[in-house]
């Protein structure tokens, strides 16, 4: 008897708490936000846009919070880097959101893995080589093109779930495409005289910037992906740095600091946080501003 | 026959070879520049090449075309839908000062896995998960264990259940046998615990962990801040606390509420309250003291739990905080049956039993963590006409406490050292833990 009073007062809470306010056409549900900001660009305000994780949360080790379940629940379209990148926690999230729009094979579900061209695809898949991923490289979205290619599939998709809007998204690509573009010749230019450059990197999550500026990828702090760097590594790595010329440290926001400092204090070389999606350092306010900043923090440090 | 001309008439040789040198140094220079000119066409054409390759490289890199395979090539054969497996490796040792095996807990009447295991080297609880999605409607998880409990060793089903995917409105049924969601430790694989065994309320209650035959439904409300989720479950009632299958096969109900919310980035709280509610059959209990009792009547247990879990900005790899707590009420009351020799006893019995365990986990830099434990039980018992020396035990408050220390080199790895203390009715005693825990195959995802 108890515990029925105890549901329905729950019950009543919950229709409470469900009013929400202005309706919009669709509800986005982004696992990284660097698709969130994409899903805004091109949705405008037709879209309601809910990202899962935030600029300094490592990707792959998310909690299941069950505020993601009911985000999820109520999504229309799921947008996430895929490749593996969120095996730890999304695939729990979709089956208890139980929601038929968003499951995998669905229109509501966009992995990017599939859409763009994966780099570092494995030809030999042993956990001995640390956590990688057999799709390939899941860290996209760091080469515009590769943005470039998920605006029009989100674009794409938005218009199939939402017919009433469709002009209203290809619009919005149409422009968004034009201005991507544009400030893509701007961001290879200034990056030009930085092709060849040697590179180190905490996480191998830079992989489609190198390949996209013809960077060169020596080295990785962690020892292999998802292992924390060691002493140990770290020296071996200190001590390889006399074969190579590289110029600059790379890490992302949620990295720790400590790694990439004691490396660049020993190898006089300068380390950097690079923007590796929207939020993540104080200049990257979306995309555009985003690759702006990546790119002069890539130029200031090798001055 | 140049050379016998030269040797012949030098001074003819000579002027004759005048103007063979010079059109020697014709040829020569004509030569010269006919393959500098060719040079400097090839040169020219590799330039070309070059730059050609260069931009059909950048085209390529940059083209916005559909790309090309995105997975490694598969070989084609009829292992393309195999499903996800997992292996659970799991293994310990243990040192402590009491008995292996059955145990009393002053005031329980007890399921038969709440020994403490073997003494020393032992396999802990080695799985085989099997899952997939079935179709585009259903998802399938199969799980057995490999347990060596009280020292012998045995398989166990421990979940084989189907899942639905798309029901409409936010509901799900799950149908086959797993465990219970009452409260928040059942529904959890012993791998992914803080500790190496069970809370003691959990031990005494719940025979460490309710799994049964039956059907959940579940609901999640269509709320944006808070999640809110409502089930009901209904078992066979085969496992402890009833067994029997009484009403028909029908033999134990659950109910049970979530709520969870997020306070900025770094911190999530869950909550929940359950009730299960069981007939018992001539349930068979050990651990009384005395010849085996057999229980029928009703057993209900109502259990809140409360976890927050805290990390900086939410960055669980570097570091984090789990806090953990629930409590536990059961009620008891019926017929106790007892053979004592040649003769049958028939009693009656009345029991309501507390118990909690608060615990804390912390990792306080990446791959270590460090984590507490307490937990008590109370009791309060009327039993009469059968021989039940540990029912009647019921003013003790046993407890344990527990301490441990883990490391884990990579998500798929972890080894743990646990020492815990046990008072008031359970001996007074130290146990040592040594344990590993390591997964192998597909990556399993985690519930929160």
């Amino acid at each position: 008897m108890r515990s029925r009073t105890v549901l329905l007062l729950l019950l009543l809470l919950s229709v409470g708490g469900s009013a929400s306010p202005a309706r919009a056409a669709l509800r986005v549900f982004s696992c990284e936000p660097e698709w969130a900001a994409l899903a805004r660009e091109i949705g405008g305000d037709r879209v309601k846009v809910h990202s899962a994780t935030t600029p300094f949360q490592d990707v792959h080790y998310i909690q299941a919070r069950p505020s993601l379940i009911s985000k999820l629940r109520r999504a229309d379209l799921l947008v996430c880097s895929g490749g593996d990148l969120e095996i730890g926690w999304l695939p729990v999230l979709l089956r208890q959101a139980s929601n038929a729009k968003v499951q995998p094979g669905a229109a509501g579900y966009v992995d990017v893995s599939q859409h763009v061209r994966m780099l570092d695809v494995p030809s030999v898949v042993d956990r001995a080589q640390g956590d990688i991923h057999p799709y390939g490289n899941p860290h996209t979205q760091t080469d515009p093109h590769n943005v470039a290619r998920v605006a029009e599939v989100l674009a794409e998709r938005m218009a199939q779930l939402d017919p009433a809007g469709k002009e209203h998204y290809q619009a919005r690509l149409a422009e968004f495409s034009a201005r991507w573009t544009k400030a893509m010749a701007g961001w290879e230019a200034r990056a030009a005289p930085l092709r060849g450059m040697e590179i180190i990197t905490h996480h191998l999550a830079w992989v489609y910037m190198a390949h996209w500026l013809g960077l060169q990828v020596v080295g990785h702090l962690e020892p292999k992906p998802g292992i924390p760097p060691t002493a140990t590594h770290l020296s071996e790595l200190l001590r390889s740095l006399e074969h190579h010329h590289v110029r600059v440290i790379v890490r992302a926001a949620y990295q720790p600091e400590r790694p990439s400092r004691w490396l660049s204090q020993r190898a006089r070389i300068p380390a950097v946080v690079l923007p590796h999606c929207v939020g993540a350092t104080p200049e990257a306010k979306d995309l555009f501003s985003t690759f702006d900043d990546l790119v002069s923090r890539l130029l200031e440090a090798t001055q | 026959m140049a050379l016998c001309g030269l040797l012949a008439s030098p001074q003819v040789a000579r002027a004759a070879a005048d103007g063979a040198v010079a059109e020697l140094r014709n040829e020569i220079q004509q030569m010269k520049r006919d393959y500098e000119a060719r040079i400097r066409a090839l040169e020219d054409r590799v330039q070309e090449a070059e730059g050609t390759a260069r931009r059909a490289a950048s085209q390529a890199a940059r083209s916005e075309a559909p790309p090309p395979p995105l997975a490694p090539a598969r070989s084609r054969s009829a292992n393309a839908f195999n499903p996800a497996v997992s292996m659970i490796l799991q293994g310990r040792y243990a040192a402590f000062g009491g008995q292996e095996g059955q145990r009393q807990v002053p005031g329980y009447l007890l399921g038969e896995e709440t020994g403490r295991g073997p003494k020393g080297f032992s396999l802990g609880e080695s799985e085989l998960d099997i899952s997939a999605n079935i179709d585009d409607r259903f998802y399938g998880f199969f799980d057995v264990a490999f347990n060596q409990e009280n020292g012998d060793p045995s398989f166990d089903v421990e979940e084989a259940y189907l899942q639905t995917l798309a029901l409409p409105a936010g509901f799900t049924l799950k149908a086959g046998q797993f465990f219970s969601a009452i409260g928040y430790q059942n529904s959890r694989h012993s791998h992914t615990w803080d500790f190496i065994d069970q809370p003691l309320a959990y031990e005494a209650m719940l025979n460490t962990q309710l799994s049964d035959a039956g059907v959940q439904l579940r609901w999640v409300a269509p709320t944006d801040a808070v999640y809110l989720e409502l089930g009901s479950e209904a078992f066979a009632g085969v496992s402890y606390p009833t067994s029997g299958r009484a009403n028909g096969g029908v033999g134990s109900a659950a109910f049970f509420a979530k709520m969870s919310g997020d306070i900025g980035d770094s911190s999530t709280w869950k909550a929940g309250v359950s009730y299960l509610m069981t007939d018992p059959r001539d349930r068979e209990s050990t651990g009384s003291g005395a010849a085996p009792l057999r229980f029928t009547g009703d057993s209900d247990i109502a259990i809140a739990d409360f976890v927050w879990k805290w990390s900086p900005h939410g960055n669980f790899r570097e570091r984090n905080f789990i806090f953990q707590a629930e409590y536990l009420h059961r009620h008891e009351k019926g017929r106790l049956r007892q053979q004592v020799g040649a003769a049958a006893l028939a009693g009656r019995y009345r029991g309501d039993q507390d118990g909690f365990y608060v615990q804390g986990a912390y990792q306080f830099m990446p791959r270590w963590r460090v984590g507490l434990r307490y937990g008590q039980l109370f009791s309060s018992n009327n039993v009469s006409g059968v021989d039940a020396p540990s029912l009647a035990r019921d003013g003790l408050s046993p407890w344990r406490a527990s301490a441990m220390l883990d490391f884990s080199n990579s998500e798929f790895s972890r080894l743990r050292l646990q020492y815990s203390h046990e008072g008031a009715g359970l001996g007074n005693d130290n146990l040592l833990f040594l344990q590993y825990i390591m997964s192998i195959g597909s990556h399993g995802a985690h519930q929160f």
